[in-house]
């Protein structure tokens, strides 16, 4: 396309061009340009006058390819305008945030008071420096036994969950939000909630529970929902962390985010790359989708001599129940473990319906034991873990061959199992019981076996806490 | 003589730049105007294609680079031990101390501090002909490390002037040394470019065992000093605690550990444990050993690629000194996916599941740095580098390309399995799919450590685990009742050899660390239950029978037991095993019959 002398660049800030020459899926190629940065915020306005926002992916000598978060919809190659602000992408940032309701990019979408930022920061944020966090060790009292019994989370973990469509990971997540407490500590956590196309109803699920519990006030909620632009939904995560960020180091806020639902983002990474006619990795995500979401989970932790601290428990639907899918698996290999949802479980009606055998913490080990939950805490789980492991061996085994070939000991690891569902697994979803009750639970259920099948317990905690006949 | 051209395109971690005729492959160079640190990786006339350690947001078309006119190099010298490291070798603690608790860009620091002084001892004198890898003195690093002065390579002659006893910074002449037609300065400080192996004179066999306290990987899968291993596994199998804990308990003198492209805290638990833990060898702090590269996962993916060379050029230079080092890389698979991203943003041809076609070459030339070998200079002396890296296969699928591509050079392959760590089997090596092609190798070792019968226990106990895992097929089929009393027995003693040996807690402070000595006599008692137990079954006792001892328990309780105290309870047990098979068969011949169940 021929310059026009307006086209060409002005000096300094608000370079504008009308040199939209290619729209392909949620990008516009604009020739013509001189200088744009990679990562600079660009606005579009479309020939209706309606502006929107976008930034760079990939800056030439003369052209800029840019990624338009409010979509491409009614861009033409005529006489739409592309301003380049010269600016990274920023959000305000306040505590006044606390109590707001905002859209995916941080406008805020609840009538409520104009913002005034303290501060702008650039929501891609930069990496914390290894040596300056503090390895989280303040376990979180969820008061949910399938997490705080076998799973403990940690104040500064990433523990995402892992779930599936109709399955009820919302509520997980709310009564996560609702109950979380650290021992000895009378604080809640605050909570920075970013949603990514999910529906109305599940997005009003949150917000209702947040204002039920009062937890609103102390809330800041994004939300990116299932109509809106897919593409912006790339910007939410990075806009909350911002925030998440700001609270919790600046202001000394122990932060919990709530990411929900990260396949949806990762489908807008996918989008993006597929218009830049990238090549595809496995399932058409791209190759760089591990360093992208690491740049989201990462952005989680404690830092030493900062009182505030970000727990995140992002969301994610698996697409087919695979665990396998590019998603969860690259979302596995970043997070401190993982919670897996079962829909076996959630058929047999049981909340939450926890698989324990993928499920894992991380961080755990640092978190339990004398002096933080209790001294048995980790021998109890592991014992736990292998015998609910047998029991479930077993009942794969008993479907082939029947419950009459099982041994003695067989039969009361298979009792062992179904009990340990129904009394420890399964919770009512407004119970909250302390770390002292799961593990008094999970001594009872152990007591179904003899002593000498408690191999993974050393002899002086079986003598301390094994529930002997003779006393009760 | 530095190049200075122009920034022609930016697309993520990749610029190109025009106006750089003269530039060399590989050279460092600067980019933009906050100086980012850049790395040519193709030249095309006047326009270098680089590759930038930093992220590239905010840079713009027509920003200055600049050529240094070296390639990306580490500095080597005293300090390096103790030191966590980013994937270019920048100290992370000095960073945070001048930057504050985010890494921003564009900050410089060298890797070693030059205002520390460290005491220097000569060893040479004036007049002395000297050549590559000679010594030249000493320095204490740490308290375990005697750090050697060495004449680096390409340097020989007489010694001219060397510096008297006393404490030089690491930038202070030590020594001169003239050759026929220069005079070479020699500095405590020197240069090596990281892609770029050090040169030895000679690659030997390796000889002994690399100890590392693991019973499953001592015993059954034991690697080498100078050996390579591979340890691939799913997200949740336990890479990283195995990682940790070979890094925690191996016998080398010191050990590398690469954190590449995985997480913050891992790192962070690394620096909080290490200093407060002793080396089982020496005594000290695990940290006087160790230096540390952490390039997470969320930091720039150009200087991940770059951080496992930045470790291996470190580990060889210590072994040069004649050091058995250790190097753990967690992990590979990070480092061949940074190489996969920059692929695609050069527009490369992409080879199997996008990864570049020099995958395997480059998989295999670094594998390659690893071994034991007799090191540069005038007097035999032999060092080692040891290669521990882990894979994260998508899915936990090994057929993937890293995976297949490093198990065509490793000799080991400790295989992680889902299932077992789904049970919280851990570490969760898989026995039947996991090897060792130094089995062999390290029996003479053994024999010579009063385990004379290493070789024999451990087949016989890999025996029963093979015939374990033919037999559950069966069971899973048609049940156990029909199984023989042989087999059911074989059933009885796997799970024990699972329970009381294979199984190993990390967080233990008993059971993380076993010596060979404990393992090879808890390896005796399982053998010895096992004989017994045969003879009791071909007697007619039931294996439920041998199930059901209480010295069973006791067996499967071992790990428990503390080192030193071992060899007392290894005689109780031994007794034990004696009366209960005894009491067996007594109660067999009185009663003529024995309940099944």
């Amino acid at each position: 396309m021929d310059e026009t002398p307006s086209d060409r660049k002005q000096q300094g800030k608000g370079r504008e061009y009308l040199s939209v020459t290619r729209v392909t899926g949620p990008l516009i190629v604009v020739s013509g340009v001189e200088g744009a940065a990679y990562g600079e915020v660009v606005e579009v306005t479309v020939p209706s006058g309606e502006r929107r926002t976008g930034r760079v992916l990939e800056s030439r000598e003369d052209t800029a390819i840019v990624q338009v978060f409010g979509g491409t919809e009614a861009v033409d190659t005529v006489s739409t305008s592309v301003r380049f602000t010269g600016e990274t992408m920023k959000i305000g940032v306040t505590e006044d945030l606390l109590g707001r309701i905002l859209d995916g990019t941080g406008e805020p979408i609840d009538g409520g008071p104009l913002l005034i930022p303290d501060a702008m920061r650039d929501i891609s944020g930069d990496p914390i420096n290894p040596s300056a966090r503090d390895f989280p060790r303040d376990s979180i009292e969820t008061g949910i036994s399938a997490i705080d019994g076998m799973n403990t989370l940690v104040r500064g973990q990433k523990l995402p969950i892992f779930s599936g469509s109709g399955l009820p990971h919302a509520r997980l997540a709310a009564q996560i939000a609702r109950q979380a407490r650290v021992r000895g500590e009378a604080e809640s956590f605050s909570v920075v909630f970013a949603a990514m196309g999910i529906t109305y109803e599940e997005a009003d699920f949150f917000i209702r529970n947040f204002r039920e519990t009062g937890a609103l006030e102390q809330a800041v909620v994004f939300v990116n929902r299932a109509d809106d632009p897919v593409i912006e939904r790339l910007i939410t995560p990075q806009v909350a962390l911002t925030v998440a960020e700001y609270l919790a180091f600046d202001l000394g806020y122990h932060v919990l985010v709530i990411l929900t639902d990260m396949t949806n983002y990762c489908e807008a990474l996918r989008e993006v790359a597929a218009a830049r006619e990238e090549v595809p990795g496995r399932r058409g995500y791209p190759g760089y989708m591990y360093t992208d979401l690491a740049g989201i989970y990462e952005r989680a932790g404690r830092i030493k001599g900062r009182e505030g601290s970000i727990t995140q428990i992002p969301i994610l639907t698996i697409p087919n129940d695979d665990i396998t899918h590019p998603v969860p698996d690259l979302t596995g290999y970043i997070t401190e473990g993982q919670i897996v949802f079962s829909r076996d479980l959630h058929r047999k009606g049981i909340y939450p319906p926890i698989d324990l055998l993928p499920s894992l913490s991380r961080l755990m080990q640092g978190g339990i034991g004398e002096g933080r939950t209790r001294e048995d805490h980790a021998a109890v789980k592991d014992q736990l873990y292998a015998a609910y492991a047998r029991g479930r061996r077993l009942r794969n085994l008993v479907a082939v061959v029947g419950e009459e070939s099982l041994g003695e000991i067989d039969r009361l690891y298979l009792a062992f199992a179904d009990r340990f569902e129904r009394e420890f697994l399964r919770q009512p979803e407004n119970e909250r019981r302390s770390f002292e009750e799961t593990l008094d639970a999970a001594w009872r259920l152990l007591s179904m076996l003899p002593e000498s099948e408690l191999v993974r317990i050393e002899p002086s905690l079986i003598e301390r806490y094994y529930p002997r006949r003779t006393e009760g | 003589m530095t190049i200075t051209g122009t920034v022609a395109r930016i697309s993520g971690a990749v610029v190109s730049a025009r106006g750089l005729a003269g530039a060399r492959m590989y050279d460092v160079v600067r980019v933009g105007n906050d100086r980012l640190v850049g790395e040519i990786v193709v030249l095309d006339r006047d326009v270098a294609t680089i590759q930038v350690y930093e992220d590239t947001e905010g840079i713009a078309p027509g920003e200055p680079v600049t050529t240094t006119g070296m390639p990306l190099s580490v500095e080597l010298g005293p300090g390096l031990l103790g030191t966590i490291y980013d994937g270019i070798q920048r100290p992370l603690e000095i960073i945070r101390d001048e930057t504050g608790d985010f890494i921003v860009r564009g900050v410089h620091a060298p890797g070693l501090r030059r205002d520390r002084g460290w005491d220097f001892t000569p060893i040479v004198r004036r007049g002395d002909r000297v050549g590559p890898g000679d010594r030249l003195g000493t320095v204490v690093e740490t308290e375990v490390h005697e750090h050697r002065v060495m004449v680096p390579p390409g340097v020989q002659g007489r010694i001219e002037e060397i510096a008297s006893v006393g404490r030089y910074s690491v930038e202070e002449v030590v020594a001169t040394v003239r050759d026929d037609t220069r005079l070479h300065r020699v500095r405590m400080l020197q240069y090596w470019p990281v892609r770029q192996p050090r040169p030895v004179r000679m690659r030997l066999e390796p000889i002994d065992p690399l100890i590392s306290g693991q019973r499953v990987i001592d015993t059954f899968f034991p690697l080498m000093k100078g050996g390579t291993a591979a340890l691939p596994g799913p997200f949740g199998a336990g890479k990283t605690v195995v990682q940790h804990q070979l890094a925690k308990y191996v016998n080398a003198d010191i050990i590398v550990y690469v954190g590449c492209g995985e997480r913050g805290n891992e790192m962070a638990d690394v620096l909080r444990q290490f200093p407060a833990l002793v080396d089982p060898t020496t005594g000290k702090s695990l940290m006087d050993r160790t230096v540390l590269i952490g390039n997470t996962s969320n930091m720039p993916v150009a200087a991940r690629e770059a951080s496992v060379y930045t470790g291996i050029t470190i580990a060889e230079y210590y072994r040069d000194m004649g050091y058995d080092v250790a190097l753990m890389a967690d992990s590979t698979s990070r480092w061949a996916e940074a190489m996969r991203e920059i692929s695609g943003r050069l527009e490369e041809m992409p080879g199997e599941q996008g990864y570049p076609a020099y995958l395997a070459s480059r998989l295999a030339d670094f594998y390659e740095r690893a071994g034991r070998m007799t090191v540069l200079g005038s007097t035999d002396r032999t060092g080692s580098v040891t290669v521990i890296g882990s894979v994260s296969p998508p899915g936990g699928d090994f057929s993937e390309p890293v995976t297949q591509n490093t198990l065509r050079v490793v000799k080991v392959l400790w295989a992680l399995d889902a299932d077992l760590a789904h049970e919280r089997h851990f570490p969760a090596i898989n026995w039947l799919t996991s090897y060792s092609a130094y089995a062999g190798r390290v029996q003479g070792w053994w024999a010579e450590r009063a385990a004379p019968m290493w070789e024999e226990y451990r087949a016989e106990m890999m025996g029963v685990l093979q015939a374990e895992s033919e037999l559950l097929e069966t069971v899973q089929l048609v049940g156990e009742d029909v199984l023989p009393e042989e087999d059911r027995l074989v059933l009885v003693q796997a799970r024990l050899i699972r329970d009381g040996f294979l199984i190993q807690s990390a967080f233990h402070p008993v059971d993380t660390y076993c010596t060979a000595e404990k393992q090879y006599l808890m390896l005796e008692l399982l053998v010895r239950f096992y004989r017994q137990a045969r003879e009791a079954v071909d007697a007619g006792v039931s294996a439920a029978a041998v199930g059901g001892l209480a010295v069973k328990s006791r067996l499967e309780r071992m790990p428990f037991v503390p080192n030193e105290a071992f060899p007392d309870e290894y005689a109780r047990v031994e007794r034990e095993i004696a009366e209960a098979f005894a009491g067996l068969t007594a109660g067999r011949s009185a009663y003529g019959v024995t309940t099944r169940g």
